[in-house]
């Protein structure tokens, strides 16, 4: 290699390193608003803001939906399988809402400490599966 | 230092003579072609007819068919776009910046179908077309990257600064890369973790995995067969006054194209 590309080589490379220390501080430094949503530990713990809105993301705890009144009102337990938070919210559910599912909803906390969700988005997983495997999955899960 | 082996390097040198790529690229763009409509017709019969469906999301999962393939095209011709850009920059070979540049338009393409589709699929799954979450705003910054480079290249006139221009750019934006593929795993996204690439075996079952990996490959042959003509197209342009294009003009007959 002659010395002239070798230098612009190792300018190139050092060029890189450079933009890619600063970018990585950058990221660190902001790494907090980054976060898509809080988790219902960090609301447990008085991370979360204060009147102010914010994203709880956290599972749908199996048996904890229930429709109090005949509106469109849920009431569901939102859990991160440490700590839950139980969730309000009046509204059209996506598709993929259900019992168990990943779930992140927008919205703050009232005085009771009871998060009233302003909109509810689905989380999907990166499982995908055939119905016949998912339900050979869950037999074998019973029969363990 | 002896960094490539000999009959390497006399390849290299070889492919990197305009008038051989040009001759070349003529003979193989047929066969490319050929390969990509096979690949293409197998994943998508594979991907939207065999497969099975999703057991959560039913049928609108095949999107992943699409989407996917899409957005791994999106980092990876980025990266080609880089490499070359950066093999421009220090040997100086006129060929690797034609690469680099033709590789801008179709890289801007697929970010755009990846996005787009990853849209239509977010409505009805997610509940939204569109959040800030990490993945997607690091995707729509690649978009931007693209059309940066594309941008600046348009706006020398002289086309080998153009060139040195823009694999700089390409080059600064390549810390992007590694943001978009992590940003699932270092933050906490709306766009869920990666399913094929991760290091046990992939979280998808096999009957969807091989139209999608199919589908994949016949991306891959796409983009050659768009970054070859727009090369050869961006080629005689720069070479206009060369010898072998004035031949190759007043010889239509012996041309491979």
């Amino acid at each position: 290699m002659k010395p002239i590309r070798r230098q612009r080589l190792i300018l190139i490379i050092l060029m890189i390193a450079g933009i890619g220390t600063a970018v990585g501080f950058a990221l660190k430094s902001f790494n907090d608003n980054l976060m898509y949503f809080f988790s219902t530990t960090d609301v447990d713990n008085g991370k979360a803001p204060k009147d102010a809105l914010f994203r709880l993301g956290g599972m749908v705890v199996k048996g904890t939906v229930e429709r109090p009144g005949d509106g469109l009102t849920v009431r569901f337990k939102l859990t991160d399988f440490s700590k839950e938070v139980t969730v309000e919210y009046t509204g059209i559910l996506p598709d993929l809402f259900r019992e168990g599912q990943g779930i992140v909803a927008n919205g703050k906390l009232d005085a009771r400490g009871v998060f009233v969700a302003e909109e509810v988005l689905a989380k999907h997983d990166e499982n995908y599966m055939p119905p016949e495997v998912k339900a050979s999955l869950k037999q074998e899960l019973k029969n363990q | 230092m002896k960094f490539i082996p000999d009959p390497i390097g006399r390849f290299c040198h070889r492919m990197a003579s305009p008038p051989h790529f040009y001759a070349l690229s003529g003979k193989l763009l047929p066969w490319l072609t050929g390969i990509f409509l096979i690949l293409l017709a197998c994943g998508l019969y594979g991907g939207l007819y065999l497969a099975p469906p999703d057991y959560q999301q039913g049928d609108s999962y095949r999107i992943i068919y699409i989407h996917v393939p899409s957005a791994w095209m999106s980092l990876f011709i980025y990266i080609v776009m880089a490499i070359t850009g950066a093999i421009g920059l220090i040997w100086r070979i006129k060929l690797a910046e034609i690469v680099a540049i033709s590789s801008a338009s179709v890289g801007a393409s697929f970010t755009f179908i990846a996005l787009v589709t990853g849209s239509l699929w977010g409505k009805p799954m997610w509940g939204t077309w569109w959040v800030w979450d990490a993945r997607l705003t690091s995707e729509l910054i690649l978009l931007f990257l693209y059309l940066g480079v594309i941008g600046l290249y348009n706006a020398i006139d002289d086309k080998r600064t153009a060139s040195k221009a823009v694999a700089i750019l390409a080059l600064v934006g390549v810390v992007n890369i590694p943001i978009i593929h992590y940003s699932v795993e270092w933050w906490n996204t709306l766009h869920q973790g990666p399913t094929v690439t991760k290091m046990d075996k992939p979280s998808i079952h096999v009957s969807m995995l091989i139209p999608l990996l199919l589908m994949a490959i016949a991306f891959k042959f796409y983009y050659v067969i768009a970054m070859l003509q727009r090369a050869r197209l961006e080629l005689l342009q720069r070479e206009r006054t060369a010898a072998w294009v004035k031949k190759l003009v007043s010889e239509p007959s012996n041309s491979s194209s």
